[in-house]
């Protein structure tokens, strides 16, 4: 399975994500924000960081970048788009996903594990995962997810979320929302759920000496969804 | 402008200095020079009244590829690789501006790793503020952990260890210590050292602007209460452009075309350019024009003074320009060739097709002031005697309570969850351990680092805390299974023209390196800030000690939680009673006299090499050593992290209680071992001669110190942790 992440100046996490896709089957390539075609690829992620020093809105400038619009046009042909963290910013700043991502709640940045719960399986990221609730990990400044009623209607009516923040038994209250995401939302598929942008990382969670290992059976299942 | 000797005091020159530079140049300079003179010659760059002492370091050993003179260290960790490393202080400009001196200070000792062809793995601070009821500790703690937040998370290094404390010492004062480790290959090291005459100068980074002129002079001087109006000697950070520089850097050290290369940092292109020059033994030719400007207009004076951030100076190979800029170009960075090096061992600076300024660059280096301040020793205080009857109205679970949630023993997560400390994918032990700990990327090793700082003891009596900070940082590294291979020292004091400040640094340093010298544990690098003080008073000495430790094998770490019940736990290291000095007489009985635990350096190695003996065997299950707070404070900061209680044996020590759970004698460590093997694990320690004493085995929950004492794991937890954040969001 061939996989492309994509390095803004500022990014950051391509190298963990690199490493995390290879570990678990993936030919992967790392592709340069400047370059106008995308390798043939089953994957494109956009990774975490600050993709142009995110001094405007986070992912703006990345958003309009050389790259994106073939990663545009790949999503809009049916590929698969993953973007974490900044990449989710960045997503929603093309306008691939709905919402946007406001500065968390407490305006400080945040790095800890949370524990996420799949809302549904029915897309080719989650499809086969054997449980709902997850530990990952999460680091941002601006994950504090926003849309309005309307747009929450739409989402939900659609199964568009993706995870939401909860405790380790996958309850939901505001008491386990990190960073003020309007009811939880940690991540969002666009409608055709062939494009999803989440906050927390998987790629920090892939090994027993790291945060921890759910991060792996993500991508495992991923790889075998692909195939 | 006309210099005379008031514009030299004006720029920070004394006026005898003033008379040397007019001697040495044999003529009056003009106000560019006389500025450059002030930038190098300043306590900050010319080390001028700490150079005698820090000769008197050890900075060498088997496993030192590059000690103190470059702009980091550099160890040897096998297999080809080595680790750059070094603390540095950013202290005046994180006071008079938090959030942009403390990013800074951040982003200038990463770009001193990455000089040398490193790139940084981990980030560590130490960081210490007024009295938490003081009206500008709340927000300076804030803009400072958001300036360190700010930078280091942008250039995903993580940050993987610091220390906090608090005392009304640093109210005017506050020490803002930043360290960074970096991973080169052996045979990859760049240097400073320029060398080859006619070879293009480079100028690469940020364009130059007007911020941070005379930032370095500003460090240098006492504050007093103009000090707002210094805020225009701040300088402004720029993460984004510094991973852009970090990776332009990295990809042209791929290939062999840097002779030398160098950070602008404190004092610019002025102390950049002459370090390179003096160091080869060159001259070197500067046209300012060629310089990238952010404004316009900016004259002569203010390019060379300028400490705008992110920007370095490369002395190249011939030939080579067209191709360096092409990398430059592609991270969308400022590449200039702006001089050359020359013959005529002086620096040469051109404005306007004038020579502006002319100066022998050994007058500025070599011949810059030594001065051999007096200083006064201080003596050992007499140990207190504390009767009896204050013990018996104490409870101890009163006791531990006010101590587990006290500012400088509470948890500090409120401040490192603001910091990434895991991208990069490698960090396997997290910022709260004994060290912080990363894999040496696609291999079985690891490093750790920790950063350490005892000003109260160092305040008691400066000798004994000095090396009592460079016992502690071996402990902690030990602790988690490293063995410890060099340190780093940022030393902050007051001002050295108060003969008892430079007293404190004399000894500090002279502990220092009797430590080290006895641990085999040399200083490879750091920096000295001296003038933390407001009008007359002075901050406590402060030396920070950052140490780097290998493991070998990064499955064999050990983490400090508890791990598993029936366990037996087990205390190494002779427990005296200790009380003067400590946490609990400072805080409880409000007893600040009487001197700091001794430090027996012939123990500390004794007993941290057979633990890690004991960690190689795989008998240690889990490990702290017992620092502030005493014997409790381990036990208990292991069952918070575990979430596992446990149960103390009545002492068979005929010391009062108290004095043994809450004494700080040193040298001690809190290990878990398995029933099984606790016979196996006496024998090594015996024949080691090592002290040890168990302490009681670990249970599902609660600590359960005698009959009357029991404390839940929950009461723990709210004790260690309610403080900080209830604090901070107050």
């Amino acid at each position: 399975m061939k996989s492309s992440v994509i390095t803004f100046p500022g990014s950051n996490c391509d190298r963990d994500m690199d490493v995390a896709l290879t570990k678990f089957g993936f030919k992967n390539k790392m592709v340069w924000h400047d370059d106008n075609e995308l390798p043939k690829s089953d994957l494109v992620v956009l990774p975490g960081g600050f993709s142009y020093g995110d001094y405007l809105r986070c992912g703006s400038m990345a958003s309009k970048s050389k790259i994106m619009q073939s990663v545009i046009n790949f999503a809009k042909s049916g590929g698969l788009v993953m973007g974490i963290c900044n990449g989710f910013q960045i997503l929603v700043e093309t306008g691939l996903v709905p919402g946007v991502l406001l500065r968390n709640k407490y305006l400080e940045f945040i790095c800890k594990n949370v524990f996420i719960k799949l809302d549904n399986k029915d897309n080719p990221y989650f499809k086969n995962l054997d449980k709902d609730v997850f530990e990952f990990h999460i680091a941002h400044n601006e994950g504090n997810y926003f849309c309005t009623q309307d747009q929450l209607k739409e989402i939900e009516d659609n199964n568009q979320v993706a995870i939401y923040y909860c405790n380790n038994k996958g309850q939901t209250e505001d008491q386990f929302n990190p960073n003020g995401s309007i009811k939880n939302i940690a991540g969002i598929f666009n409608k055709e759920k062939n494009v999803l942008g989440m906050m927390p990382h998987p790629e920090r969670m892939i090994d027993q000496s790291l945060s921890g290992e759910d991060g792996s059976l993500f991508f495992k299942n991923l790889i075998n969804n692909i195939k | 402008m006309l210099v005379n000797e008031k514009v030299a005091i004006e720029h920070g020159l004394k006026a005898d200095e003033y008379k040397k530079i007019c001697e040495l140049l044999k003529r009056t300079p003009n106000l560019i020079e006389l500025g450059i003179f002030s930038a190098m010659w300043n306590e900050h760059c010319s080390y001028k009244s700490s150079r005698l002492h820090l000769k008197k370091l050890p900075t060498s050993g088997k496993k030192v590829i590059q000690g103190p003179g470059e702009n980091a260290g550099v160890i040897d960790i096998e297999d080809g690789d080595a680790i750059v490393f070094k603390i540095e202080s950013h202290n005046h400009p994180s006071f008079i501006e938090p959030y942009q001196g403390a990013a800074t200070g951040v982003g200038g000792i990463m770009r001193d790793v990455f000089t040398m062809g490193a790139r940084p793995i981990a980030n560590l601070n130490s960081i210490h503020f007024g009295s938490p009821q003081h009206k500008k500790t709340k927000n300076l703690l804030r803009g400072v952990v958001h300036g360190i937040g700010g930078y280091g998370n942008c250039m995903g290094v993580p940050t993987i260890a610091g220390q906090t404390s608090f005392d009304s010492s640093y109210n005017g004062n506050i020490l803002v210590n930043a360290m960074t480790l970096g991973l080169v290959k052996k045979n990859k090291i760049f240097y400073s050292k320029a060398a080859g005459l006619n070879k293009p100068v480079i100028y690469v980074g940020s364009k130059t602007g007007r911020d941070g002129i005379h930032g370095a002079s500003m460090a240098s001087a006492s504050f007093d209460e103009k000090i707002e109006e210094k805020k225009p000697t701040v300088q402004v950070g720029d993460p984004f452009t510094e991973k852009l520089l970090l990776e332009a850097c990295l990809e042209l050290m791929a290939g062999d075309s840097i002779i030398a290369i160098q950070d602008m940092g404190a004092a610019g292109l002025t102390s950049s350019s002459i370090e390179m020059a003096s160091k080869g033994n060159l001259g070197i030719e500067i046209n300012l024009n060629k310089v990238p400007c952010r404004e316009s207009k900016m004259t002569p004076y203010e390019i060379m003074l300028s400490e705008s951030q992110e920007r370095m100076l490369i002395v190249l190979e011939n030939g080579k320009e067209e191709m360096a800029k092409k990398i430059f170009d592609k991270w969308n960075l400022d590449f200039a060739v702006i001089g050359k090096t020359t013959n005529s061992k002086n620096i040469e600076l051109f404005f306007d097709n004038e020579q502006v300024a002319n100066i022998p660059v050994n007058t500025l280096v070599e011949n810059s002031p030594m001065y051999d301040r007096k200083w006064k020793k201080a003596k050992l205080p007499k140990k207190n005697k504390i009767k009896k009857e204050t013990y018996s109205k104490l409870k101890i679970k009163d006791v531990l309570k006010k101590i587990l949630s006290n500012p400088n023993v509470c948890s500090k997560e409120w401040i490192w969850q603001q910091y990434d400390h895991t991208v990069m994918g490698d960090t396997i032990q997290k910022p709260g351990g004994n060290s912080g700990v990363v894999r040496v990327h696609g291999t079985n090793k690891a490093v750790a680092a920790s950063v350490d700082s005892s000003a109260v003891y160092c305040w008691a009596h400066p000798l004994t805390g000095g090396k009592q900070v460079v016992a502690e940082s071996w402990r902690n590294l030990i602790s988690v299974g490293a063995t410890p291979i060099a340190i780093t020292n940022c030393l902050n004091f007051g001002s050295p023209e108060n003969e008892e400040n430079m007293g404190e640094f004399v000894e500090c340093v002279h502990g220092i390196g009797e430590a080290s010298k006895y641990l085999n544990f040399p200083v490879v690098s750091g920096n000295v800030s001296f003038y933390n003080q407001t009008k007359e008073v002075g901050i406590k000495p402060t030396p920070s000690i950052g140490g780097v430790g290998l493991i070998k094998d990064y499955k064999k770490m050990v983490t400090m939680n508890f791990k598993e019940k029936d366990n037996l736990v087990l205390v190494i290291g002779k427990t005296e009673g200790h009380i003067d000095q400590s946490i609990f007489a400072r805080t409880i009985l409000d007893e600040k006299n009487g001197p700091p635990p001794e430090v027996n350096l012939f123990n500390e190695k004794n007993n941290g090499e057979s633990l890690l003996n004991l960690i190689d065997k795989d008998y240690i299950k889990s490990a702290h050593d017992v620092s502030l707070g005493g014997i409790i404070i381990a036990i208990s900061k292991m069952s918070i992290k575990g979430n596992k209680g446990i149960k103390l044996n009545k002492s068979k020590n005929l010391m009062n209680e108290i004095d043994y759970l809450f004494a700080e004698d040193q040298g001690r460590y809190v290990i878990e071992v398995k029933k099984k093997d606790l016979k196996d694990v006496i024998k090594i320690l015996e024949k080691n001669s090592v002290h040890h004493e168990e302490l009681g085995f670990i249970t599902e929950k609660d600590i359960i110190i005698n009959e009357k004492t029991k404390v839940t794991i929950d009461e723990l937890k709210s004790y260690n942790t309610n403080w900080l954040n209830n604090y901070m969001s107050s």
